[in-house]
């Protein structure tokens, strides 16, 4: 039993859970899932879509941690992600077409390649600290995305991109198995080669893995590549989801949450060794978090006391500091006089 | 302005020489951020008409005096390596507060010190959940940014007038040295405030056991420095330095709203670290700081003279802005080094 509470995804997994069962008393069906149309319906796969921006974000965000970084740029590159490509779908003469479509994926996918390149060239390169070089593109990005959509809502009405953020596959939501794929490269990629050994020792101490011939400043760039492209992807579903770009909506603020995840799921801020695992428990976690208030009925204004209520209980629970000084209070109470 | 300027007396000098180097290194970036300041300045006059105005340079102060107090708080919080994403949302809160108790028909005398006392005691929760149960500043902040905006928006999600006589009388005072030549009391509180920071940060014991936490805390704590207590007093600090910051606003806004002062966070810690601060802590001064507020209004003031800018170049020109002064700061640094 201790084992199981010292594992450092309990606290957070015991919180997703609490949170879960505590929607029944206000949904009774809460749990129940349904095959409607050969597509599974039900609140738990409404979890797991409305979360998949977030997880996307977040897997990009505890790379760039893990190397000691921190990208603040991720809303801004969803935005314009989702900006250029509604603006290419909305030029299409035919908005069915499907080459149409993945050329303007492709075009979104391959400039968030260059603003990663941007961002980790500023930190590798330059040597901005990278909260800093990062913050240049979150404001410029912003900029960009509206001056790309001259700061209207781009609407399209195109059911072959309708598909990546709304759309089934195998009974399962699109967006949902888009986000599987990019979690399952990922571990493969950072769990099965020496890669993520690798980005935890620049992470660590970059003069020492230089030192020892690892070549930090390209593993540095590529933290920051993966994180625009999860970032991009995620921009897509978002934007595929209630098909239109809103350069001003899109993004805004996911940062902070994707951070906050990151650390849930037990990644230091100061770099080093990541949890991958970790952090998407910790972005399904925020998004349930927002769909409880909804499902309980709290009043929007106060969502985000709840959210500080809930993010101060859970760090609180994970700080050993906390948890010693709790349990020696309850030793001495309960030992004879 | 002297007196913010003089090096800090802990480091080791063993000749006279290498004294003279190391202060020459550690004013290199305050020394670039003031010559960008003026070429800066120099650009807007020559290419604007009136811009050389006395009037227009007193305005930059006018415009972001909360600024300036906001961010010189968050500098002792950067000067120990932490970071204070708060402040945004207290610097709302307060306005909030203020607008209300003044509205319920409080007297100004009463709700002054609550309001600022209000702030300090976050910052006084905020630090002391940070040193004694160890979590991450950025995520203790981010949990304490998410509380005071989550308060402000449950108080009132409408803007508030304020109609008190005292707000008004100090909204309407200006300070006049010549007809047309004015600053407001606002300029005055923030001029004080600075002075007073710069002070307790280069002459004080406190100061001093703030840059050697930035320094190496394990160390500061050897030496036996009161680390922890210092610790929760940058914090401290901090929060008063926002709430007297959103009463400055307040006056300045003549209103209280909770999205008053959205993502002042980030020009506060930009600020901080035009001004030369490092974000890892340890080096850096408050004349800097004052600095960084000047240009972040300069380049307000010159988009605001050019007039032809919509909202979304706005962002990218400070993007732009933000990016070739960080990178010609680490240049010269650089090449200083």
């Amino acid at each position: 039993m201790t084992a199981l509470t010292r594992h450092r995804l309990f606290w957070p997994a015991a919180v997703l859970v609490v949170l879960l069962v505590s929607n029944v008393f206000f949904a009774p069906r809460f749990f129940s899932i349904t095959v409607h149309d050969g597509h599974l319906y039900g609140s738990l796969i409404d979890v797991l879509r409305s979360s998949t921006p977030l997880v996307l974000v977040a897997l990009g965000m505890t790379v760039v941690i893990a190397t000691g970084g921190i990208d603040l740029s991720v809303g801004s590159v969803m935005a314009i992600a989702g900006a250029v490509a509604c603006l290419m779908i909305g030029d299409l003469p035919n908005q069915d077409s499907v080459g149409g479509v993945l050329l303007a994926v492709a075009a979104a996918i391959g400039l968030a390649v260059v603003l990663g390149l941007w961002n980790g060239v500023l930190v590798s390169v330059i040597g901005i600290q990278p909260i800093i070089a990062t913050l240049i593109l979150m404001v410029a990005g912003r900029g960009i995305a509206q001056l790309l959509t001259s700061g209207q809502i781009i609407n399209v009405s195109s059911p072959p991109f309708r598909v990546i953020g709304a759309g089934y596959f195998l009974a399962l939501p699109v967006s949902v198995l888009i986000v599987a794929a990019v979690v399952a490269i990922a571990v493969v990629l950072t769990r099965r080669s020496a890669l993520g050994v690798l980005v935890e020792a620049v992470g660590a101490s970059p003069t020492a893995s230089r030192l020892a011939g690892i070549r930090a400043r390209g593993l540095t760039i590529m933290a920051y590549v993966f994180a625009a492209v999860c970032a991009a992807v995620a921009g897509l579903i978002f934007s595929s989801n209630v098909a239109s770009a809103d350069s001003n909506a899109a993004g805004n603020l996911i940062e902070l949450d994707a951070i906050l995840a990151v650390v849930i799921g037990g990644t230091a801020l100061t770099g080093g060794r990541f949890s991958l695992a970790g952090s998407v428990l910790g972005a399904v976690l925020i998004s349930a978090l927002d769909i409880t208030t909804y499902t309980i009925g709290i009043p929007a204004e106060t969502t985000l006391l709840f959210k500080a209520v809930v993010v101060v209980v859970l760090c609180l629970s994970q700080s050993a500091a906390f948890r010693a000084v709790v349990l020696r209070r309850r030793r001495t109470a309960g030992a004879p006089a | 302005m002297t007196a913010v300027t003089s090096p800090p007396r802990t480091a080791p000098p063993t000749s006279a020489a290498r004294r003279r180097r190391w202060a020459d290194r550690r004013h290199v970036p305050v020394l670039v951020t003031l010559a960008l300041l003026v070429g800066m300045y120099g650009t807007g006059v020559a290419n604007y008409e009136n811009f050389s105005d006395t009037q227009v340079l007193l305005n930059v102060f006018v415009d972001n005096a909360f600024l300036l107090v906001v961010a010189a708080g968050m500098t002792f919080v950067i000067l120990t390596g932490g970071i204070d994403l708060s402040v945004g949302a207290v610097v709302a809160l307060t306005t909030v507060v203020a607008a209300t108790l003044l509205h319920a028909g409080w007297p100004a005398a009463v709700v002054l010190p609550l309001v600022l006392l209000m702030g300090t005691l976050l910052g006084l929760g905020m630090g002391a959940v940070i040193h004694y149960f160890k979590v991450e500043p950025f995520i203790a902040t981010l949990a304490g940014m998410f509380l005071a905006r989550g308060l402000s928006l449950l108080i009132n999600r409408n803007s508030i007038p304020i109609t008190d006589p005292f707000w008004t009388a100090m909204a309407q005072k200006r300070i006049r040295f010549a007809p047309g030549i004015f600053i407001s009391t606002s300029v005055v509180i923030a001029l004080v405030v600075v002075l007073v920071a710069a002070y307790v940060l280069a002459y004080t014991r406190f100061g001093r056991t703030v840059y050697a936490i930035g320094g190496n805390a394990d160390s500061a704590l050897l030496m036996g420095l009161p680390v922890g207590r210092t610790r929760i007093a940058v914090y401290t600090v901090s929060g008063f330095c926002s709430s007297l910051g959103g009463v400055l606003l307040s006056f300045y806004m003549l209103s209280g709203y909770s999205l008053h002062a959205q993502g002042m966070e980030l020009d506060a810690i930009a600020a901080v670290v035009i001004g030369g601060v490092l974000l890892t802590g340890g080096s850096g001064y408050l004349f800097g700081t004052v600095l960084g507020v000047l240009l972040l209004g300069l380049i307000q003031t010159i988009i605001t003279f050019q007039g032809t800018l919509s909202s979304w170049w706005t962002k990218i020109v400070i993007g732009i802005l933000l990016f070739g002064f960080i990178v010609l700061q680490r240049l010269v640094t650089r090449r200083a080094r």
